[in-house]
C-alpha cells in the first residue's frame, strides 16, 4: 500500500504539496509508528482524492506510515460497526448529525472537541452544529453538497420557460412541459431516498424549516394538518402526471437517461448528479440549476448533507489521527481536494476558495445568502433511522398510489409513536 | 482352567463398539452445536431484548411478539403480515416447479442424438447465480425496454410492470425462482428415472397400460424418493428466498414483496436496521414455521427407513 501511496505522490498537483508542507510546518508537530485510515469514498474521482490525502500526508510525517483502506460505500454503512467495536482503524468515514448518534452514545467515536478548540478551525462555525451532539464534537466535515432542481435549459429556452420562483410558477411551466409530450421531473425511487429529497423540499417550503425539524424528532404527528397540507402540494404535481412512469422500478442512476434523451426535463438531486450528467453527453449551456421554488412565506432551508471524517475511541494513533482531521479541513485542503476536476462539492471552511464551476458556485451562493430557513442534512440523516426507512418507503407509496395517504399517514404515526420514547 | 482376567482388558476396549462411533462424532457435534444449535438459542435470548447491536442489551420480555402479532392494543405488523402471506405464496407455487421438472425430465429421458447437451442446457439456470438469474428477470421485466413488454407490445397487448405493481411484483420474482428450481427438479427426476425397473415398464405395457395410466400407476410409484427429496428442496428453497427478492424489488415496491426472511434482514442487518431484538423475534417464527416442515420431513424419513428394514 506504502509503495501504491508513494507512486501518487507523483501525480499530485505541486500548489498543494507546498500548501499542505506549510501547514504541517505551523505546527511543527513530530508523528510517528502508523496512522490506519479506513475510507468509504470508493467511487472513482472521491477514491483518488482519498489516495491524495492519504499520500500528502504520509510525505508530511516522514516517521508515519500511512495505510490506507478503501471500503465500498454502500458496504461501509453496515461494515462500519464491526470495524469500530473491533481493530479499530484510527481515522474513519461517516455522516453528520442524527446517522452519527448510535456510535457516539455507544462511546464508538471520539470526542474531538479539542480539535475544534483550535483557531484554525474558526472557519468550520457553519457546520458545527451537524457535527455537535451533547455539547461536544465527534468528527469534522470535509464536504458538503447542495440539492436542488437540475434542468435542461436548452429544453426550457426552446419552450420559452424560465427559472421558477415560485410553486404556482413551477406547475405552469410543468403544464407546458407536459403539454410538449414530455415529463417535468424524472426520478428513480427503487432505493427510496430520493422520494426523502422530494418531501424534505416539499414540507419545508410548505412549512418551513423548523416544522421540518420538528417532525424529523418526533415532535410533531404525521397525521397533523399541516403535515397533510405538504402532502397535497406534492399531489398537485403528481395528479398533473409531471413524475416519469415506472419511477419506482428505477434507481436513481437508471432514472438519469431520461433527463439526458430529454424525455424529463427536471431532475431534484444533489450536486453529485451533475458529473454523470455531464458524462452523458450533457454541456453546462444544456444543464441549468436552480433553487426549490418558494410554496408558502416561510425562510428557505435547504438540504447539503455533509460527509465527515471521524476517530473510534479505540482508535492507537489518535494524535496522528488528531493531525489528520486537522489537515483534512484546512483551507488550503478544503480548496484543493473540493475542486471542480476532483469532489466537485463545496469547501466546509470559509477561508477556502469555492471551484470555478457553474454549479458549485451557484450552490454556495444559494447557501451563504438564500438558505435563511437553516440547513438540513437529508430526509434519512435528521430523520432516526427506523423512521426514516418506514417513512421512505411510505413516501414511495404515496408517489405512485397517493389515494393511500390515510392509510400511509396513519401508519407512519404508529411508528412515530413508538420509536421517539 | 483358567477364567479370562478381566482387569487386562482397558475400559475402551471392553466398550469399543459403543464409544468409537461417539468418538468420531465428536468433531461435528462441536461445531454443529458451537455454529447451529447456540446461536439459535442466542436469537431466542436476544429476541426478548431490545438491542442495537453495540451497546446494552434491555431486557422487554415478550414484547417483540406482541408487536408481531398484535396481541394487547395494537395492530399486528403489517409489515409482518405482508410477508407472512408472501412466504405462503412462495410455498404453495414453489411447488410448481416439482411437476415442471418432472415433465420436462420425462421429456428429456429418452436417446437421440446431442441430449446430454440439452440435458445440460436445462440445467443450466441451476448452475448460474440466483443474482444473475435476478437481474436478467428483472431486464427481462422492464417496464419500457424489456422483452416481455416488447413480445407484449408486438401482439397489441399494451405494457405491464410487473415488479412495480404491489399485487403482481411477487409473483414475478416467483416465476423467476421457478426457473432455475424446476431445473433442479429436474435433475433429480432424471437420476430417478435412471432407476426405474425396465422390467415393470415392460409388464405394463403387456397389461394395456400407456400415457397417464403408465406415468401415474408405474412410473410415478417408483420415482417416490425423487419426489419426496425434490419436495424437500422446493420447501426449505420457497422459504430462505431472500437474493431474488434483494436484487429484483429490493422488498419494495412499498414493501410488498418482502418475506420474513427479508424482513428479518432488513431490520436487524440493513442500513436502517440494527434492532437486533425485533430481527431475532421474526428470526424465530421463521425458524418455528421451517421447524413444522422439517420435523415432519425427518418423521417421513425414519418411517421410511424403518418400513425398508
Amino acid at each position: 500500500m506504502r509503495s501504491i501511496i508513494k507512486a501518487s505522490v507523483a501525480t499530485l498537483a505541486a500548489t498543494t504539496i507546498l500548501a499542505g508542507a506549510a501547514f504541517a510546518d505551523s505546527h511543527g508537530m513530530k508523528l510517528s509508528g502508523e496512522l490506519n485510515i479506513t475510507s468509504d469514498m470508493s467511487n472513482p474521482a472521491p477514491r483518488a482524492v482519498m489516495e491524495g490525502l492519504a499520500a500528502q500526508f504520509d510525505e508530511m510525517h516522514p516517521d508515519l506510515t500511512v495505510n490506507l483502506t478503501i471500503v465500498d460505500r454502500e458496504a461501509w454503512k453496515t461494515q462500519i460497526r464491526n470495524s469500530l467495536s473491533a481493530n479499530a482503524p484510527d481515522v474513519v468515514n461517516w455522516y453528520a448529525a442524527n446517522r452519527m448518534g448510535p456510535y457516539v452514545n455507544a462511546g464508538l467515536f471520539e470526542d474531538v472537541s479539542d480539535v475544534w478548540a483550535d483557531e484554525a478551525l474558526a472557519g468550520l462555525a457553519s457546520t458545527k452544529g451537524a457535527m455537535t451532539i451533547d455539547g461536544k464534537q465527534w468528527g469534522v466535515p470535509y464536504t458538503y453538497y447542495q440539492w436542488g432542481i437540475y434542468y435542461r435549459e436548452d429544453i426550457f429556452k426552446e419552450l420559452g420557460l424560465s427559472e421558477p420562483t415560485t410553486f404556482d410558477e413551477e406547475m405552469t411551466n410543468c403544464q407546458v412541459i407536459l403539454d410538449s409530450g414530455r415529463k417535468c421531473y424524472t426520478i428513480g425511487s427503487k432505493f427510496l431516498w430520493t422520494a426523502g429529497g422530494w418531501f424534505d423540499y416539499m414540507n419545508m417550503r410548505t412549512n418551513g424549516f423548523d416544522f421540518h425539524m420538528q417532525l424529523a424528532q418526533g415532535e410533531v404527528e404525521w397525521t397533523d394538518e399541516r403535515v397533510r397540507e405538504t402532502f397535497a402540494n406534492w399531489r398537485k404535481l403528481i395528479d398533473m402526471g409531471a413524475f416519469i412512469d415506472d419511477h419506482q422500478n428505477y434507481s436513481w442512476q437508471e432514472a438519469l437517461p431520461f433527463m439526458l434523451k430529454g424525455e424529463a426535463t427536471a431532475y431534484l438531486m444533489g450536486n453529485f448528479a451533475v458529473a454523470p450528467m455531464r458524462e452523458g453527453g450533457l454541456t453546462d449551456d444544456q444543464l441549468g440549476f436552480y433553487q426549490f421554488p418558494l410554496i408558502a412565506d416561510v425562510a428557505q432551508g435547504e438540504d447539503a448533507p455533509t460527509d465527515t471524517f471521524h476517530i473510534p475511541s479505540g482508535a492507537s494513533n489518535k494524535d496522528a489521527a488528531k493531525a489528520f482531521l486537522k489537515f483534512v479541513v484546512s483551507p488550503d485542503v478544503q480548496s484543493d481536494i473540493n475542486g471542480g476536476d476532483k469532489l466537485g462539492q463545496l469547501p466546509v471552511n470559509a477561508n477556502s476558495t469555492v471551484a470555478d464551476d457553474k454549479f458549485i458556485k451557484k450552490g454556495f451562493d444559494m447557501l451563504s445568502n438564500n438558505a435563511t430557513g437553516g440547513v438540513a442534512q437529508f430526509f434519512d440523516r435528521d430523520f432516526p433511522a427506523e423512521m426514516a426507512s418506514a417513512g421512505m418507503e411510505g413516501l414511495q407509496e404515496f408517489m405512485v398510489f397517493p389515494d393511500n395517504l390515510d392509510d400511509i399517514l396513519a401508519r407512519l404515526e404508529e411508528t412515530r409513536a413508538r420509536v421517539y420514547k | 482352567m483358567s477364567a479370562p482376567a478381566p482387569s487386562n482388558r482397558s475400559w475402551y476396549k471392553r466398550n469399543e463398539i459403543a464409544v468409537t462411533p461417539w468418538l468420531f462424532l465428536i468433531p461435528g457435534i462441536a461445531f454443529f452445536a458451537l455454529y447451529v444449535i447456540m446461536p439459535i438459542f442466542q436469537s431466542f435470548w436476544i429476541s426478548f431484548h431490545e438491542w442495537d447491536g453495540l451497546g446494552e442489551k434491555t431486557y422487554v420480555g415478550t414484547a417483540h411478539y406482541e408487536r408481531l402479532f398484535g396481541i394487547g392494543d395494537q395492530n399486528m405488523d403489517r409489515k409482518f403480515e405482508t410477508s407472512f402471506w408472501n412466504n405462503l405464496k412462495w410455498l404453495v407455487l414453489y411447488l410448481l416447479a416439482i411437476p415442471m421438472g418432472l415433465f420436462i425430465a420425462l421429456f428429456l429421458n429418452q436417446t437421440v442424438r446431442g441430449i446430454r447437451i440439452y440435458k445440460s442446457l436445462f440445467f443450466f439456470p441451476f448452475v448460474i447465480s440466483q443474482v444473475v438469474v435476478g437481474l436478467v428477470f428483472s431486464w427481462f421485466y422492464l417496464p419500457r425496454e424489456g422483452l416481455l413488454n416488447a413480445v407484449l407490445g408486438f401482439f397489441n397487448l399494451g405494457s405491464i410492470n410487473i415488479l412495480g405493481d404491489p399485487t403482481l411484483a411477487t409473483y414475478g420474482i416467483i416465476a423467476a425462482g421457478l426457473w432455475p428450481q424446476t431445473a433442479y427438479c429436474m435433475i433429480l427426476y432424471l437420476t430417478g428415472l435412471n432407476a426405474v425397473d425396465p422390467e415393470q415398464v415392460e409388464a405394463a405395457r403387456l397389461d394395456g397400460a400407456k400415457g397417464w395410466k403408465m406415468l401415474w400407476y408405474v412410473i410415478l410409484p417408483q420415482l417416490k424418493p425423487a419426489t419426496f427429496i425434490a419436495f424437500v428442496v422446493t420447501i426449505i428453497g420457497a422459504l430462505r428466498s431472500f437474493d431474488l427478492i434483494s436484487i429484483m424489488t429490493n422488498g419494495g415496491p412499498f414493501g410488498s414483496t418482502r418475506v420474513l426472511s427479508f424482513y428479518m434482514f432488513e431490520e436487524s442487518l440493513s442500513e436502517f436496521g440494527f434492532r437486533m431484538g425485533y430481527g431475532s423475534a421474526i428470526a424465530t417464527v421463521l425458524f418455528f414455521i421451517m421447524l413444522g416442515f422439517i420435523v415432519y420431513f425427518l418423521y417421513s424419513m425414519w418411517r421410511d427407513e424403518k418400513e425398508a428394514r
